[in-house]
């Protein structure tokens, strides 16, 4: 399919293509360059990184939290300081930790495994960032200035309304929720619309790799569970700013309304951050036992079943509000039942790793890791189904035990895995695998010996969320193994980032496919150039890098080098269809995130201000729809149009 | 290597050598707490089962496929009977005899709740951070305190004015939400006569954490005899002392939020502070955070917010003598 014979010399022609290339889909130099960049690329790497800084500072609240708990009556944080850090280290780790960087990692890594040259809506994209970013900043600016919600991270009305929380704390933290969540949207519809239609030629949905297909559930799932959200959230703010009653029991609302939208929204939330995870763990496991998944179909159906199952489940964390048995059953059967496609899953990644020849890397370790801590997780899970048990140890240190070996099974360390594994692709550069072991092996054996002996205070009578305990109770031993396990695992956090930080500056270079992996993002070099693929790849098998079909007649898509363009193919078998032309760099898409959230700070400082936000947002939406050059079939002089 | 086993096993045991204290389920002292921690042990063997084989065949898998890796010839694995079995065959036999055995559960203790209508009915209402307590077959109004016959099924209809809160008394039954604008009931029963420590498990507010009670479990005839003191008319002050201390408890506003025995609240404060009508009898003070002595006592009327941050009762600075002459009122509460 390519030209000249050796890649390392290209002709002049190629060359002058390339550096056309490069044009085209650069952005200007400079801060405010940087700002308008639109590439999914660059939109996915400030993803990861602004969701990994969260992941620390809510990691720092999780280790001041385990301080206080470390002795009885311990006096190192009051209640004040001790309900905010929970509230804000739940709030960050689910709101702008797990569900933004696990679109981070999609956004990143799915055009470059589906052939792209960038996602549908570029613009759309810098938007749902933007969003992203002020709302997790403006939530951490208003907890460093003493604003801090106290309500815990489901914020369980009447507790949070005006008169039992007054402070403008719990305003940030509804306003906040109800407005990142556009981000969730937007990247979802993206992520769709980008997996559904721009697939290189030959890449049908059976052949899509499986993170691919995670990410498409995932998307799917964020488009029904975060709406719930947005309305529960923003039910709350007004209950709070305009003194509307929906959770008011004294006077016709009702409290436990916001328990059932809420967890409509929570419950499948668990299974959004959980799906890209598996899809993470599927690659790495299949790249390093380097043969095929075992049982592709079974996992994308256990994706599926798994993204349908999750909007059945939200009742099991109510067991204990006195729902009649009868419907709370069904939540039994139902949270049972999910442990099947979960438990097929596993199975096929044992299977996998059997028949395989395996190289132990970092990654690796951490997804194995994954599968013992995810494992250990589910089996509480199934056990918190049940209704009888639950009622003993629901809200107490047993069920933070379980959610904890779920996400760090199911996210945390999946997500460790996919750094290790894909950290040469994004910068370029190996990370170190002997301090890469290190960090796993401190990462789980510290998050073991945090929380395995939380079940058991959980038996011991010891509830959540409280900031101190009384002498006498016999909790305080375990809660100290516990505080010791947290600093273990803090430790093995800060190894990773020394050694993504020694990678950056002095890593060795890494090559285009240096796993020998199978899917297309290897296909292209370290980091890969702006425009992903100067030629798109033709797929004839699952495993594209590995095995292509030789009776498959290959497709050449001709794109253009001087506007931003990319294939558009069928649905289900990829048949090529046509070109999209996308947009250029733009800083409208950050205007109008600001003007939003106008609107939401404004619900918080001053309603007049809410007119003012939407008439800015009307101006911004205008410039956005703004007739362009790009969308023009000629340019005038090549690239000009691209970077009007 | 024998050395790090070792070390893993102790690992692992450690968190079950702390087993005990007065809210430890797995102590359980009722029907109902017994029947779960029963269902638990069941679940942690199967559940112990589930891991360690998913654990050992992933274990297994790595070692045949780095022996592979090595060059050894090494039988491929059928992974369809694997897959099959594993994931989907044990998985629904193992889940549906669970799913059985909880419906059977959850439906004896609810029928348990149906059956028992004549026994002793307990009003607990949750409050932002105590626990009210009546007896509405005996006139009686306590707080932070249960006092239950033994051996008997008991009805607790649990409520909230304000938040939710959420009773347990872990070693009797599960948790049960106090809901504002709703009435839950929860039937327990005290297989014998004990001590039973219950703590608020819904976080509600600033002083969740300091949110406990007390249940104590009587012989049928102690708790008779129980009834019959807290009914009997009060007894007038016969000492100066005491005297004193009364107009001391109203003239500094103690009056204004507390009931006294002989003495209800204004109208108009509800139930705003617990009814201190059998105050010298109860083991703690401040729902569970202090004991209940003289010394203890003038701490929390002196201060409580630097005793239990967030609770509602305002600090009173009272003279020496004042406070003497209020700790001896309080203490003939009984």
């Amino acid at each position: 399919m390519s030209g000249p014979a050796d890649p390392t010399m290209p002709d002049a022609a190629e060359r002058a293509e390339l550096a056309e290339l490069d044009r085209t889909w650069g952005s200007p130099p400079g801060f405010v360059g940087w700002l308008s960049q639109v590439n999914h690329r660059a939109i996915g790497k400030r993803y990861l990184a602004t969701g990994l800084v969260f992941f620390l500072l809510a990691g720092i609240d999780a280790l001041r939290i385990r301080l206080q708990l470390a002795m009885p009556e311990n006096a190192l944080l009051g209640p004040e300081p001790y309900n905010a850090a929970f509230t804000m280290h739940g709030t960050t780790m689910m709101f702008l930790f797990a569900v933004p960087i696990m679109e981070g990692v999609g956004i990143y890594l799915v055009p470059l495994m589906i052939g792209a040259r960038d996602m549908a809506l570029p613009r759309l994209n810098a938007l749902g960032y933007w969003v992203y970013f002020i709302a997790g900043t403006s939530l951490y600016i208003a907890y460093f200035f003493g604003l801090a919600p106290t309500g815990g991270w489901f914020s369980y009305p009447p507790l949070t309304r005006a008169e039992y929380s007054p402070d403008k704390g719990l305003d940030f933290w509804a306003t906040m929720i109800t407005f990142i969540e556009i981000a969730a949207l937007v990247a979802a519809i993206e992520l769709i619309v980008t997996i559904f239609k721009q697939r290189a030629p030959g890449m049908s949905l059976n052949r899509m790799p499986l993170l691919v297909w995670s990410v498409l559930v995932m998307a799917f799932m964020i488009v029904f569970a975060m709406p719930p959200l947005m309305v529960a959230s923003g039910m709350l703010a007004l209950d709070r700013t305009f003194s509307t009653q929906f959770f008011n029991p004294l006077l016709g609302g009702e409290a436990l309304l916001w328990q059932h939208v809420f967890w409509f929204f929570g419950h499948p939330d668990v299974y959004i951050i959980m799906l890209p995870a598996f899809g993470i763990l599927s690659m790495v496991i299949a790249s390093s036992a380097r043969r095929p998944i075992f049982g592709y179909t079974a996992i994308v159906l256990s994706f599926v079943a798994i993204g349908f199952l999750s909007f059945g489940l939200w009742v099991h964390h109510m067991f204990a509000t006195g729902l009649p048995l009868l419907g709370m059953s069904f939540f039994t059967a139902a949270s049972m039942m999910i442990t099947i496609p979960s438990g097929i899953q596993v199975f096929c990644w044992i299977a996998t790793i059997w028949n395989g020849r395996v190289r132990i890397t970092t990654s690796f370790l951490f997804a194995v890791g994954a599968i013992i801590t995810f494992v250990l997780g589910g089996v509480t899970g199934v056990m918190l189904a049940s209704v009888p048990f639950d009622l003993q140890v629901h809200d107490t240190f047993f069920v933070v035990a379980h959610f904890h070996y779920v996400l760090f099974g199911g996210v945390v360390f999946p997500l460790f895995a996919g750094f290790y594994h894909w950290f040469p692709k994004v910068t370029g550069r190996m990370l170190d695998e002997t301090v890469g072991r290190w960090n796993f092996a401190l990462m789980f054996i510290g998050f073991h010996v945090t929380f395995f002996p939380q079940h058991q205070l959980g038996f011991l009578g010891m509830p959540r969320r409280v900031f101190t305990y009384l002498d006498g109770l016999g909790w305080g031993e375990l809660n100290l193994i516990s505080t010791i396990g947290a600093f273990v695992i803090g430790v093995g956090v800060l190894l990773f980032l020394a050694n993504a930080i020694s990678a950056l500056l002095a890593g060795r270079r890494a090559e285009g496919d240096p796993w020998g992996a199978d899917s297309l993002e290897w296909a292209t070099s370290s980091p890969p150039p702006l425009y992903n693929f100067q030629r798109i790849p033709n797929v004839s098998s699952q495993n594209p890098l590995w095995r292509s079909d030789p009776d498959e007649t290959p497709v050449e898509v001709e794109l253009r080098s001087d506007r931003r363009e990319t294939p558009v193919t069928a649905l289900l078998d990829a048949r090529p269809q046509g070109r999209l032309v996308l947009p250029g760099p733009t800083l409208v898409p950050l205007f109008t995130a600001f003007s939003i959230a106008f609107v939401f700070l404004g619900l918080i400082a001053n309603p007049w201000l809410v007119p003012v936000g939407a008439l800015l947002t009307f101006g911004c939406i205008a410039a956005w729809a703004w007739p362009r050059d790009w969308n023009v079939d000629d340019t005038g002089r090549p690239g000009e149009g691209a970077r009007s | 290597m024998k050395r790090r086993n070792a070390l893993c096993l102790i690992a692992i045991l450690l968190p079950f050598t702390a087993c005990s204290g007065p809210q430890y389920a797995l102590d359980p002292r009722s029907p109902a707490s017994s029947s779960i921690a029963q269902l638990w042990w069941v679940m942690l063997a199967i559940a112990s089962a589930v891991s360690l084989t998913v654990v050992i065949l992933l274990l297994v898998a790595i070692g045949r496929a780095r022996r592979r890796e090595r060059g050894e010839d090494v039988r491929e694995i059928a992974g369809r009977p694997l897959v099959l079995t594993g994931g989907v065959v044990i998985p629904t036999i193992v889940l549906l005899s669970l799913l059985v055995y909880n419906f059977r559960l959850g439906a004896s203790l609810q029928s348990a709740e149906a059956d028992e209508i004549g026994g002793l009915t307990i009003e607990v209402v949750g409050h932002q951070f105590w626990w009210e307590v009546r007896y509405p077959g005996h006139g009686i109004t306590t707080a932070n305190e249960i006092t239950i016959p033994a051996g008997e099924p008991v009805r607790f209809l649990v409520s909230s004015p304000d938040v939710i809160h959420s009773f347990w008394v872990p070693q009797l039954h599960g948790k049960i939400d106090m809901i504002p604008g709703r009435l839950h009931t929860l039937m327990a029963e005290a297989d014998q006569p004990g001590v039973f420590r219950g703590q608020c498990a819904e976080y509600c507010g600033m002083a969740h954490a300091l949110m406990a009670f007390w249940v104590e479990a009587l012989q049928p005839a102690e708790f008779a005899a129980w009834v019959e003191a807290r009914t009997a008319p009060p007894l007038e002050p016969e000492d100066a002392q005491v005297e004193r201390g009364r107009q001391v408890f109203f003239e500094a506003e103690c009056g204004d939020c507390h009931a006294t025995r002989g003495a209800a609240a204004p109208a108009g404060s509800g139930s705003a502070a617990p009814d201190l009508a059998d105050l010298a009898t109860r083991r703690t003070i401040g729902a569970g955070t202090l004991p209940n002595t003289p010394e203890a006592l003038a701490r929390w009327i002196e201060d409580p917010q630097a005793v239990k941050p967030g609770a509602r009762m305002p600090p009173t600075a009272l003279e020496d003598a004042e406070m003497q002459a209020l700790l001896a009122y309080l203490g003939s509460l009984r």
